[in-house]
């Protein structure tokens, strides 16, 4: 009835536009909503981790009795009473205590309360995550939080040791100390071989059949699927000119091929936006073609290539794939300072916590995660903040 | 005079040298991959190999179908997320959205492209997967806790920018007047989005479709985490099933010799990778190239 009445009334009511209209409204609204929901992936994803991993920077600790004899520095398991104690406090704990008796002489034949690592079950409980904890247990954990002899303090073992099978000793500084080996590999060889390709291709390279075979191969080698930048690692690097495996030199030999493009292609780009007055001013007083690039186009163009390499040593340091192909997976307890020691990477880490069937080492897994996150974001920014300071518009 | 031109020539061969260590990269990959899948081929058949169905390699069986199988749907599931994501995204960006929110829209898409893959991987397997197993559970499924599904779906997240940056690039690329020809004849926005635009910007999408697919295939953290290791040939997206990538690195996380059969395996399983991917780049690149000639656009 009413529609009647709109048509009766409106002499340019046409149905068929009314339709288009809706059609055109529901169009919009997918639009909107496809990029909404990529949006809320990334925001659902963000937060998920935070939640998973935040708490891994804290660590539960209990107060126990402990008793020291000559007998603990031998077999320190037995300084706690094992029935009551054994499954709350951390077996890494334990077998450090002789070194702290060492260290502190005069603990020596006494009993007294000390706060110790509670092991993984315990914190994970009073995190309220999944837990193997029996009812009995739990109950007992309650009644030490009561009495105060339960607490979390920051996680310092997290940021100052390495790997471990103990889910509640494993730290992550190995895998960042490694990281920062291998990105220094990396960008020791890819940085300078992608500036000059870039400048050979952009100031130099005549415009031939060989100039062109090199800059599609440039485009095709950022499109080649990293892991396969790992078999070449292995085949050539390892096998052939032996270079050590699972060895912070050879992931990042690896790994500078595989960034070796992205260098090139945003030096190229940071080069072309060097105006041509620049060179032509050159060749007015007389400089030979190196000399202008090396005095004038190069300097004007290193903000640009700056950014570019920052951003490319970001992708560079999340990448894993082909790490795992050269063997940095490894189980690294201590910290490596040399390039040819093995040693492992943060995803590489994060990926062999993931393995682990321990539960609690997803939190961990989680952690470094965040860690590798706000690492990856810091350099972005930095990447953003030279290309604002020094961007100059012709 | 005459140490100068030398000098200069010096540098300029040095700089040449330099550009040729990514052609001599390229063939390294092709050549080291080649010659220990060319062991593999003389030990093994090359047909059981493309078209047999059992994969076993400690019973010495190396047909690799159900690994093709398993990398294609994975594939196939991440593009049905990322391609209409992907599109619809770009559309909005381009055609609704005021600068302002586009300036700030783009990058925040952008911060996706970025995320490590092994971070993907984490969320694939530790909270995607479980949330699938629970979801189905309710309509009396039984999911495996490595199905198919979850690394399909964060891996099309993953290659949503991918598809959106460079569809929103080909949109962007069709010329104002054409969208404005269409207006004038009275087609509202979205027929000319519809009828116009996408369809001129139409090859620009295919290679974004290409270049996410090529990204897709060789994607290994993700599967690797969340996806199975059985070499399952199902239709079930719910099941488990291994990838070409997730066998390669099976395969050199192992204790093999270097030239077990095996490893082996893992290098011709590359081959196969390398081939692939390369067409479809160098398809892909084709395509964008055309597209640009159309419209006269010369940066590429």
């Amino acid at each position: 009835m009413k529609k009647e009445n709109k048509m009766n009334n409106n002499y340019f009511y046409i149905p068929q536009l009314a339709k288009r209209k809706r059609a055109e409204k529901r169009f919009k609204f997918i639009a909107a909503m496809a990029l909404t929901l990529s949006i809320a992936f990334l925001i659902f994803f963000l937060s998920d981790m935070f939640l998973k991993g935040y708490s891994a920077f804290n660590q539960t600790y209990i107060k126990v009795p402990i008793s020291i004899t000559q007998k603990t520095t031998k077999m320190p398991h037995q300084a706690i009473d094992r029935k009551t104690y054994s499954f709350m406090i951390s077996r890494a704990w334990l077998r450090s205590l002789p070194r702290l008796i060492e260290k502190n002489p005069e603990w020596m034949s006494t009993s007294q309360e000390r706060w110790a690592l509670a092991s993984s079950s315990v914190d994970q409980y009073i995190k309220g995550k999944h837990t193997r904890l029996t009812d009995i247990q739990k109950l007992k954990i309650d009644e030490m939080l009561k009495n105060g002899k339960v607490e979390t303090r920051f996680n310092r073992i997290f940021f100052n040791k390495g790997d471990s099978k103990i889910a509640e000793y494993a730290g992550f500084i190995a895998a960042m100390v490694g990281s920062v080996l291998t990105m220094v590999a990396t960008m020791l060889i890819a940085v300078p071989l992608g500036i000059m390709t870039a400048v050979y291709l952009e100031e130099f390279a005549p415009d031939n059949k060989i100039t062109q075979i090199i800059e599609i191969n440039i485009n095709n080698l950022a499109a080649i699927p990293s892991i396969l930048f790992g078999l070449l690692g292995l085949a050539v690097f390892i096998v052939i000119f032996g270079v050590p495996r699972s060895s912070p030199i050879v992931g990042g030999m690896t790994l500078a091929l595989m960034t070796l493009p992205f260098v090139i292609v945003s030096s190229k780009a940071a080069l072309k936006a060097v105006p041509d007055s620049i060179r032509q001013a050159g060749y007015a007083l007389g400089l030979t073609k190196w000399q202008i690039t090396r005095d004038h186009v190069i300097p004007l163009a290193a903000p640009g290539m700056l950014t570019g390499s920052i951003i490319g040593l970001a992708q560079a340091m999340g990448e894993t794939a082909p790490l795992i192909m050269v063997g940095m997976i490894a189980f690294i307890p201590d910290i490596s300072t040399s390039f040819t020691q093995a040693s492992t990477v943060m995803p590489a880490q994060i990926f062999s916590w993931t393995q682990m069937p321990d539960r609690a080492f997803v939190e961990r897994a989680a952690a470094g995660i965040l860690v590798l996150l706000s690492i990856l974001i810091s350099l972005n920014a930095i990447a953003i903040y030279f290309r604002n300071k020094y961007s100059k518009t012709w | 005079m005459i140490s100068r031109k030398y000098r200069e020539g010096s540098i300029v061969a040095l700089l040449m040298l330099a550009s040729f260590l990514t052609i001599l990269t390229t063939f390294g990959i092709l050549f080291s991959i080649l010659f220990e899948a060319l062991q593999f081929f003389k030990q093994e058949s090359f047909f059981y190999f493309i078209f047999g169905t059992q994969w076993f390699p400690e019973g010495g069986k190396f047909g690799a179908l159900p690994l093709f199988a398993g990398t294609f749907y994975v594939t196939f599931i991440a593009m049905a997320i990322a391609l209409p994501f992907g599109v619809f995204s770009a559309v909005y960006l381009s055609e609704y959205a005021s600068k302002k929110t586009r300036n700030r829209l783009k990058p925040i898409l952008e911060i996706l492209a970025g995320i490590p893959t092994v971070v993907y991987g984490f969320f694939a397997a530790i909270t995607i997967a479980p949330a699938i197993v629970k979801f189905f559970e309710v309509f009396g499924f039984d999911v495996s806790f490595q199905n198919a599904l979850a690394p399909g779906i964060v891996m099309g997240i993953m290659i949503i920018p991918i598809v959106s940056s460079l569809s929103d690039d080909v949109i962007n690329a069709v010329p104002q007047h054409v969208r404005h020809g269409s207006l004038a004849l009275g087609m509202t926005k979205a027929e000319t989005i519809k009828f116009i635009v996408l369809p001129s910007a139409f090859p620009g999408i295919i290679a974004a479709t290409l270049l996410g697919v090529s990204r897709a295939l060789g994607e290994t953290m993700i599967v690797v985490m969340a996806a199975g290791l059985q070499a399952n040939l199902t239709w079930n997206p719910l099941d488990t099933m291994t990838t070409v990538t997730v066998r390669i690195v099976d395969a050199m996380t192992g204790d093999q010799a270097f030239d077990s059969p095996e490893t082996l395996a893992a290098f011709a399983l590359g081959l196969i990778l390398f081939f692939v991917t390369l067409t479809i780049n160098i398809f892909s690149v084709q395509m964008i190239r055309r597209f640009h000639k159309k419209y006269k656009i010369s940066n590429l």
